[in-house]
């Protein structure tokens, strides 16, 4: 056969089928590999909402500080970067639920059958965090829920969680659930995705983050482990000083 | 039309482990082999190096590796009569996509069956009588024995260069390894891995409370090793990004550490990836497999006709492929007749967590790796009498802490609130002296009558066919199992020094959103009658003598361990079946 010929005279080959769409290949004669073929992940960037107006911004801030308050240790949800991790997300392919079976029909089941809503999270904060503006605004003389005091705050969260308040239109505690869910991945993941910043939250609960060699620890028992954390970015203290 | 290709000795469909496996097998007998997989070549260096693997959230929680259920996904329901919906987006289970399959992204916990596993139905009706086990329950012998696999598991372990304690060596039992486990020809390839504190800590408590802690048997390896094949192995590093991640770090077994690199260097072997297979073509009588026919990410359609064929894919899609193909006759669970869809079953997992002072404990629970922990196996199978319980079945417990990944790890005492300040600083005081078991409970399912796959009335896939139906849900019997299990599990944790524990019994019904583990099983079971099996005892279709169909939608039921030690036993017993009946006389191996 010709194709396994030419093939063995290039050694490994890897034969991109001739269909533009296409990136199915055949490997025979040794294994692929071509440099600098990795698919690192893309740093999220400071700056403004990509996927938030400033109002849904607000308001996710404000979130995100009641789910995890500031203290004179670790700054909150909000300084920690976990509002602007939850808009990163929602822009990409989490918002869309990009992956996920769309196909219709979209018909009401039990629990146990999971989501059969054909709104992705984005379209689900837009909604919700609408509804929570205007419960706001029509039981607190006009605030938004970010112009709420502290205790104003908590306590309408913990009735919606305990469905005491139902928002309209929306299933807020679900969306609630939602919430607090996205914030606290954001505040624990890598803080290349927005969140976590400065590692925080790994210094808070002694979490040393992206090392890949514990072999000299892993029969240290019972003694803490003394590095500092690092990102998939490194550290602060690694880059060079201007 | 599809474009016909040249045609092969064997055609492969799938590249996990057990395609792996045979593709090398049968290209060791000089037949020319090709290998289809559906999703992308997938190897460490460029899917996952060790300087952004350890990405919790886009390979835990956004699921990088896996299939996307946009692919192919499966409808759900729990009973009979209720309408099934499609599963959306993955929960109790992770299919997987992609060369290496499943061995790409499992924790390598390298358990083999004990014998009796393999005769359940005669075992536990000689102990009990019939009457012991509930009406509906389906249980059925393997086919095949223990004693038949031995040497295909120890062929299996020394590929992996498997680390762990003999606890059966020629019939001698070894001080701290599994007493109860069958003997073993020789002992594992490499020592146990290392254990950390709170895995030690779960086998000083189990040894205080009587039982035999062992060191569960690992695919992460403990020292270098270079297997049989010539393909070398580093020491495991204890990153804990382990299951669900690829290794970085050529430590876990995988195809991509054990064969794949020898295999693709024989001229005759080639694989095509990002190429699905549609269905397996028949001829005219319906009872000769002439190849397959697959379709490339570019929507280009090819005929591969072949010999003979191997389906390698995972559990269902396996299942799916015989439906699609119309091979074997459909299980109906109403007449109890049929057998493609039947005997499906999962895993009956649980956990207890156990909350320690920070001020005494300090676990350290990022260092870890997916094969990690101490166990103990007095609760599997039928190691203890179940009479009094009234229940049949078992499985290992352990302290399996496999990782300390902070977004699914970092745990609060049950009462605590999901939010705000009293959550915060929870978090914080417990991260570090909180024991968290991966699979702490790992309890066998067995097999039910109206618990099977079929092709669903409504939903489709992306190229217009039906998709799978599953209807699943827990039977009194393994709920029994678990409260059992998870109690006597609960008292270790206890025991090793707990203030409050969390003990998560495993409840019906059934939840598709709650992950469990993905071993799936059955479906396309092995036997010795055509009339309640799929394939016969070497694994061979009933229907299609030139077919072949591996992994674990052949288990009649599941036991109380990981399915990968026997699903790969079993490849190698079919290889060996192939290579020295088959090929001489190409036909059915067993006349029923």
């Amino acid at each position: 056969m010709t194709m396994r010929r030419r093939e063995f005279l290039a050694g490994t080959a890897i034969l991109v089928l001739s269909t533009m769409k296409s990136r199915a290949t055949i490997i025979s004669g040794g294994l692929p590999w071509t440099p600098d073929a990795g698919t690192p992940p893309i740093p999220v960037r400071p700056g403004p909402w990509h996927y938030f107006t400033s109002d849904e911004g607000r308001a996710v801030e404000a979130l995100a500080d009641r789910i995890i308050p500031p203290d004179p240790q670790t700054p909150g949800g909000k300084d920690s970067g976990c509002a602007v991790f939850v808009d990163r997300q929602l822009a990409g392919p989490y918002g869309r639920s990009e992956g996920h079976y769309n196909q219709p029909p979209f018909m009401p089941g039990t629990k146990q059958q999971g989501s059969q809503s054909q709104k992705g999270p984005a379209a689900v904060y837009r909604e919700a965090l609408a509804a929570l503006d205007r419960y706001c605004q029509s039981t607190y003389q006009g605030k938004r829920f970010a112009d709420l005091s502290d205790e104003q705050k908590d306590e309408l969260l913990k009735n919606i969680e305990d469905e005491k308040t139902k928002l309209e239109g929306i299933d807020g505690k679900s969306f609630f659930a939602q919430v607090i869910k996205d914030v606290q991945t954001g505040f624990f993941a890598d803080p290349i995705y927005g969140g976590n910043r400065d590692m925080v939250a790994w210094k808070m609960i002694g979490y040393p983050g992206a090392r890949y060699n514990y072999l000299d620890w892993v029969d240290r028992h019972n003694e803490r482990f003394p590095l500092p954390p690092v990102s998939l970015m490194g550290r602060a203290d690694w880059s060079p000083k201007p | 039309m599809p474009k016909k290709l040249p045609k092969k000795d064997v055609v492969i469909i799938g590249l996990g482990w057990t395609g792996s496996i045979l593709a090398h097998e049968l290209t060791d007998e000089g037949l020319d082999v090709i290998a289809i997989e559906r999703g992308p070549w997938r190897d460490a260096p460029t899917e996952f190096p060790p300087n952004y693997a350890q990405d919790e959230l886009r390979y835990r929680i956004r699921h990088e590796l896996f299939l996307r259920p946009e692919q192919n996904t499966f409808t759900f329901r729990n009973k009979m009569n209720q309408t099934a919906l499609p599963i959306r987006d993955w929960g109790s289970f992770m299919p997987p996509n992609g060369v290496g399959g499943g061995g790409v992204h499992w924790n390598a916990e390298t358990f083999r069956f004990m014998p009796s596993d393999f005769v359940l139905k005669t075992h536990l009706t000689e102990r009990y009588g019939a009457a012991f086990l509930p009406e509906d329950m389906t249980i059925q012998d393997f086919g095949v024995t223990y004693d038949e696999l031995e040497q295909h598991y120890d062929a299996f372990e020394y590929l992996c260069g498997t680390s762990g304690t003999a606890g059966n060596l020629r019939g001698q039992i070894q001080e701290g390894g599994n007493p109860f486990e069958g003997p073993r020809s020789r002992p594992y390839p490499t020592p146990a891995q290392k254990q950390p504190f709170s895995h030690t800590l779960f086998a000083k408590a189990a040894r205080e409370l009587g039982y035999k802690p062992f060191p569960q048997p690992s695919g992460n390896l403990s020292q270098a090793y270079t297997n049989p094949l010539g393909l070398r192995m580093g020491p495991c590093t204890y990153c804990g990004f382990c299951e669900w991640f690829g290794c970085g770090n050529y430590s876990k077994a995988s195809p991509q550490t054990t064969i794949l690199p020898l295999l693709v260097r024989k001229s005759n072997f080639t694989a095509r990836d990002n190429s699905e297979v549609l269905h397996i073509n028949l001829d005219r009588s319906g009872k000769h497999a002439t190849g397959v026919t697959f379709v490339d990410t570019g929507g280009v359609e090819w005929e591969q006709p072949a010999d003979l064929v191997i389906l390698s894919a995972y559990t269902l899609f396996n299942v799916q492929m015989l439906l699609n193909s119309k091979i074997g006759t459909p299980y109906d669970p109403v007449a109890n007749k049929g057998v493609i869809g039947r005997n499906f079953t999962h895993q009956t997992i649980s956990s207890v967590n156990g909350f320690f002072d920070n001020k005494k404990f300090n676990f350290n629970p990022f260092i870890a790796s997916g094969a990690i922990g101490m166990c103990i196996d007095e609760f599997n199978g039928d190691n203890f009498d179940h009479g009094p319980h009234g229940f049949v079945g078992g499985g290992y417990m352990g302290q399996v802490q496999t990782n300390g990944r902070p977004i699914q790890s970092a745990s609060v005492p049950p009462g605590t609130p999901k939010w705000g300040a009293v959550w915060k600083n929870a978090t914080r005081d417990n991260y570090l002296s909180t024991v968290k078991p991966g699979t702490g409970v790992h309890g066998s399912f067995y097999s039910y009558r109206d618990v099977y796959l079929d092709l669903d009335p409504t939903y489709t896939d992306r190229f217009g066919r039906p998709l799978m139906r599953m209807t699943i849900d827990f039977h009194d019997n393994e709920l029994k199992q678990n409260a059992f299990l998870t109690d006597k599990f609960a008292e270790i944790i206890r025991a090793m020094g707990a203030h409050t524990l969390d003990k998560q019994y495993r409840k019906g019904p059934y939840d598709a959103t709650d992950y469990q583990t993905t071993h799936l099983n059955g479906g396309a079971i092995m036997g010795t009658d055509p009339s309640t099996s799929a394939i016969n005892r070497y694994l061979q279709s009933w229907d299609v003598p030139n077919l072949f169909v591996m992994g674990a939608s052949a288990f009649p039921q599941n036991a109380g361990y990981n399915p990968t030690g026997t699903v790969a036993a079993l490849a190698f017993w079919a290889a060996s079946a192939i290579r020295g009946q088959y090929l001489k006389n190409p036909g059915p191996l067993v006349h029923a």
